[in-house]
């Protein structure tokens, strides 16, 4: 018996330990180095920095820029779940259940799933790049062209300090949303078929069948695509930096926490300070991460 | 069933939800100190063909940034003139576009290599260099011999610009090796067929962008929008004739109220007309290359641009396109300094760490770089103007440069340049953030100017930040 729970021990070990030390090299490590960082004037030469102490901490209290960007991730932590789970949700239910009978998808279902999901399948800079020229402010832009062509006054998209904020969060919502339909596909794809069909015989349309049947046993599924989409909201990085003018701008109106730390640690070569702000990142990080666990503690319907 | 490892959904995304953050953190990681090699101390005994002990044995490391100017400058130019001395050095050629990325880490480790370009938008902060001590004090360089003639000490054959702006710490340490002479760009063909004239006055351009605006051949004037540094630069030239040099020393300098006097205010109100009324469709989204094009393609007249235009655009420059080059108008006629009055400033840095295992190699290839052949044949392969004087001498220089070359002759000792951009870098992330919504109609030149003040404070009562005077 003893001999047994060895055994297992030693197996488990030998599993695990690969990726524990890998975990612990390449993740804990540098965590645990950036808070030591955070406190020092390292500007990424020299082999000596100086300790400072909380001095990177107060200068941040005051740095507008900083401040600004935390705003624009809080925004998209309530906008980009808030437009992706409603779209792919929408979605979702009629590739699903959206039919004339209401147990099949709409017509072609099995065409749009999959052109659905292409978005997800690009690499952020290949987005990023490819919108830069479909928001070109020019007759060249995909979407100024055809305005243009209309007569109208070609849109700013991105070089409009109040528009490119909203392109931004358009273009991740474009990227994201493939994802999440095919999520609550599975989601509605568990829920038993004659839940829908009694619901139908009962005399519920579309609507009253989206809201009393669907999204109430689909709940599970949309608090795991909050927190995700939540946590992309708060590293977004890549799209803003690759995707915008002055890298965050124009005026600042996009940039996010990721790219300020970028900023100060790559371009500004002030390390301790881009450490500093990475540590309120991770703080703000973690707080949200224990504030999503806690609200959405909840139990779940069983069917 | 009881004790076997359960993974929840709530386990699973408390795992997940830290990874992210780890990515963000992991970039960077605390340097290990080394013993520091003594490099410093020449391995050989100096003599005037080899001025500062180079060892002929040793390798010597160079990267070049892979920019505008390309790499094969120091392919087929420098390095095998530098090997037509010192045949037994190993030259061990390296280019990048990510001068940073590749060797930030380098500097960290504490094994940089001899001989950096640091150029580009990913060069490394000079000022951060400086402060750690990593830059090889170079005034050997100025008083050894010069490679072409070993009567002449090489601080005489660069221009003297090359010093004063190399210098950090009182010592010379970067070598600009391009004289770029920003100024207006436009196609002298163009100007002939429409018979405009190049301004010499405000009153004169205003006119010709308004000739230009009714003729409906094409858009009087653009910049690259999505870099607004492109067009601050002839702002700040501007108040500079206006004002006169001082205006520039103490924006430089950090001193209070500099980036709100009258001069400033001036030539703000002048190019915020220019942003509302003359600027080609779409300027402000459209970054150097695409509005560069846009002129090769006759859609717009005129654009701010330093005199490696010609080069970055060879490739879309119809044949008969003749670049030419005109320096900033005068406002008024009570200007302080007289027309053609230029920003020229030496660019396109090359360092030698102090920490590199060769760094006598790495002066020695600078020296190799400063001989008049040089300079000359990157004068004529890059279609730029060096350092160097005289190395464009006999040459056949392309128009533009050669429009450059002679309104830098003509400027004479009326140049004028600034170093707030290198040394405080925040303060021009501000003021491109600030200049692009000063064109685009955003902030009034008051406001405008107010806020690049604001930002200048911050930074001067800043203490983590090195402050540095001209």
């Amino acid at each position: 018996m003893l001999f047994n729970r060895y055994r297992r021990g030693l197996f488990i070990t030998s599993f695990l330990a690969a990726p524990v030390i890998l975990y612990l090299v390449y993740v804990i490590s540098p965590y645990i180095q950036a808070f030591y960082i955070a406190m020092t004037d390292w500007r990424g030469v020299t082999a000596t920095p100086g300790f400072i102490g909380l001095e990177n901490f107060v200068r941040l209290f005051g740095d507008r820029v900083f401040w600004k960007a935390v705003t624009h991730n809080a925004a998209l932590l309530v906008l980009l779940p808030l437009f992706t789970i409603v779209i792919a949700l929408f979605f979702a239910f009629l590739l699903n259940v959206g039919g004339a009978r209401g147990v099949t998808g709409i017509r072609g279902s099995q065409f749009y799933r999959v052109v659905f999901f292409f978005p997800q399948v690009l690499a952020v800079a290949v987005v990023a790049v490819l919108f830069q020229q479909v928001f070109r402010p020019d007759g060249s832009g995909m979407l100024n062209g055809p305005l243009m062509a209309l007569g109208a006054e070609p849109i700013g998209f991105l070089s409009n300090p109040n528009v490119a904020f909203w392109s931004v969060l358009g273009v991740m919502v474009w990227q994201a949303v493939g994802f999440y339909v095919v999520l609550f596909s599975a989601g509605l794809a568990s829920i038993p078929r004659d839940m829908f069909e009694a619901a139908q015989i009962d005399g519920a349309g579309r609507l009253s069948l989206f809201f009393r049947i669907t999204l109430p046993l689909l709940w599970d599924t949309v608090q795991v695509a909050w927190v995700y989409l939540g946590i992309l909201a708060l590293d977004v990085f890549a799209i803003v930096w690759v995707m915008t003018d002055q890298h965050g701008g124009p005026d600042w109106s996009t940039t996010v926490m990721a790219a300020e730390i970028y900023r100060n640690a790559f371009q500004y070569f002030r390390f301790g300070y881009a450490s500093a702000l990475g540590v309120v990142m991770f703080f703000f990080t973690v707080g949200f991460a224990i504030l999503s666990l806690r609200l959405s503690r909840r139990e779940r319907i069983e069917y | 069933m009881s004790d076997t490892p359960h993974i929840n959904r709530r386990g699973f995304l408390r795992g997940a939800a830290l990874v992210p953050v780890a990515g963000a953190l992991a970039a960077c990681a605390t340097p290990a100190a080394k013993p520091t090699a003594s490099a410093s101390a020449a391995p050989v005994a100096t003599s005037a063909a080899n001025p500062f002990g180079m060892a002929e044995n040793k390798p010597l490391e160079v990267w070049i940034f892979d920019g505008g100017f390309g790499q094969d400058y120091a392919k087929n130019i420098h390095q095998p003139l530098f090997k037509s001395k010192h045949p037994n050095v190993e030259i061990k050629h390296n280019a990048t576009k990510e001068i940073t990325k590749v060797l930030q880490p380098r500097f960290a480790g504490g094994n940089p290599p001899d001989v950096i370009d640091n150029s580009g938008a990913n060069a490394m902060d000079f000022g951060a260099l400086a402060q750690d001590g990593q830059l090889q004090d170079l005034t050997a360089l100025l008083d050894a011999p010069s490679w072409d003639d070993p009567n002449t000490k090489v601080r005489d054959t660069i221009d003297q610009a090359v010093i004063e702006l190399g210098t950090y710490d009182g010592a010379f340490s970067v070598v600009g090796y391009v004289n770029y002479i920003h100024g207006i760009w436009y196609s002298q063909k163009v100007f002939k067929d429409n018979g405009w004239e190049v301004p010499k006055t405000w009153d004169e351009f205003l006119a010709l962008c308004e000739t230009i605006k009714k003729s409906g051949k094409m858009a009087a004037f653009t910049y690259a929008g999505k870099h607004p540094q492109y067009l601050y630069e002839p702002l700040l030239t501007m108040a500079a004739k206006i004002g006169g040099n001082e205006v520039l020393v103490n924006i430089d300098n950090l001193e209070d109220g500099a980036w709100t006097t009258d001069a400033m205010k001036t030539a703000a109100t002048a190019w915020a007309e220019i942003g509302a009324k003359y600027l080609m469709e779409g300027t402000a989204g459209l970054d150097h290359v695409q509005t560069q094009t846009a002129q090769n393609k006759l859609k717009v007249a005129m654009l701010p641009c330093g005199s490696w235009l010609e080069n970055e655009q060879k490739t879309t420059t119809p044949a008969d396109f003749e670049y030419g080059m005109f320096p900033i108008p005068d406002f008024t006629g009570s200007d302080k300094m007289p027309y053609g009055t230029l920003h020229s400033q030496p660019s396109e840095n090359f360092i030698v760490p102090s920490k590199s295992a060769n760094p006598q190699g790495g002066m020695e290839y600078l020296r190799a770089m400063l001989s008049k052949k040089a300079a000359g044949d990157f004068s004529e392969l890059v279609k730029t103007v060096s350092v160097v004087k005289g190395a464009g001498e006999g040459r056949e220089l392309s128009p533009g440069a050669a429009s450059a070359t002679k309104a830098l002759t003509d400027a004479g000792t009326n140049l004028v340049y600034y170093r707030w951009r290198t040394w405080y870098l925040p303060l021009d992330d501000e003021v491109k953030a600030a200049t692009g919504e000063l064109m685009a109609g955003g902030v009034k030149p008051e406001a405008y100017l107010e806020r690049i003040q604001k930002k200048a404070d911050e930074i001067k009562n800043d203490s983590s930040i090195k402050k540095y005077k001209r």
